[in-house]
């Protein structure tokens, strides 16, 4: 009875010790964007989910800017960004911060692949 | 029994500790430096706003982001901009529609209201949805595969992980609504 109680005890202490733990690693959402980043010798960028769609909702990337929603699937070239399409339409240094902040958006960690990262345990479909 | 009373003491510190832990870890956001996707000697890395400052402010919620994004923009907490370009119309649907009945799950009601609050139509129509309630074969293993329903949800909205919040209506009040229907 005693041991039973014991082990009770022992899963409900490493059950409150994982709970409390928290989320694992990256912001749920987070996109890296590496495909052509540190080819050309600067960091990947990390694309935070989060952040923007507290300010803008997501017709605004996904539909007015052409945005396709599967990470990968964009082909940004900064060219596109310095002529005002994709980040650029805000990214300009009126809206917010312009293409000459390089490492604000390319701010992520050397040797990250491309993709959406971070969040729930079950949020991992094949295809992202 | 002095050490049971112990055993049982230790136990119910736990069981009280369980809900300061939930909502602890709802709070738990990473700082940038420590997420394992941004350099930490980035210049970025104390400009960029931290995830905890911002979304600690938010409804809470127990998964994703643990923010309830549609309750933030009902209640206005947040008001993000619905279109950046002057020609853009904005479309909202207010319908609800009920999909997978009968399965061995709850029935699906899917809210245009919400989802249109975020996207607009072309989002879903006619790729990967078409316009016609009752015309889309939906598989719970291509929404886990990320397609579907999966193109958002587990990637950016509510992950896959809460099934009820989606399989929220009961098959059997659908039966009966069903039968009513047939009676009249």
């Amino acid at each position: 009875m005693r041991s039973a109680e014991a082990l009770v005890a022992a899963a409900l202490v490493a059950a409150t010790v994982l709970l409390a733990a928290g989320p694992a690693q990256a912001e749920y959402g987070d996109v890296v964007l590496n495909r052509r980043s540190e080819a050309n010798g600067v960091r990947p960028v990390v694309f935070p989910h989060w952040f923007h769609r507290i300010r803008f909702r997501c017709k605004v990337c996904h539909s007015e800017l052409g945005f396709t929603m599967r990470a990968g699937a964009n082909d940004v070239k900064m060219d596109d960004i310095t002529q005002g399409r994709f980040c650029g339409m805000c990214h300009n240094g009126t809206v917010a911060w312009g293409p000459d902040r390089c490492d604000l958006c390319h701010s992520g960690l050397p040797g990250l692949k491309s993709g959406i990262v971070g969040g729930h345990g079950t949020s991992g479909p094949g295809k992202w | 029994m002095p050490w049971s009373r112990g055993v049982r003491g230790l136990v119910m510190a736990c069981l009280a500790a369980l809900p300061l832990a939930a909502p602890a870890q709802s709070g738990a956001w990473r700082p940038l430096a420590k997420d394992g996707v941004h350099d930490p000697r980035s210049p970025a890395i104390g400009v960029l706003q931290e995830p905890g400052q911002a979304l600690s402010q938010l409804p809470p919620d127990t998964a994703g982001n643990y923010v309830k994004w549609v309750e933030a923009l009902e209640k206005g907490v947040i008001s993000p901009r619905t279109s950046i370009k002057p020609e853009t119309q904005i479309r909202l649907r207010e319908d609800v529609i009920v999909v997978s009945k009968f399965g061995s799950m709850p029935a699906v009601s899917f809210p245009h209201r919400q989802h249109t609050l975020w996207l607009d139509c072309a989002n879903c129509h006619e790729q990967p949805f078409v316009s016609k309630a009752g015309a889309n074969r939906l598989s719970m293993q291509k929404i886990l595969d990320g397609e579907q329903c999966g193109l958002c949800h587990g990637a950016v909205a509510f992950p896959l992980t809460e099934c009820n919040r989606c399989h929220n209506t009961s098959n059997a009040a659908l039966q009966r609504a069903r039968q009513g229907d047939a009676k009249r």
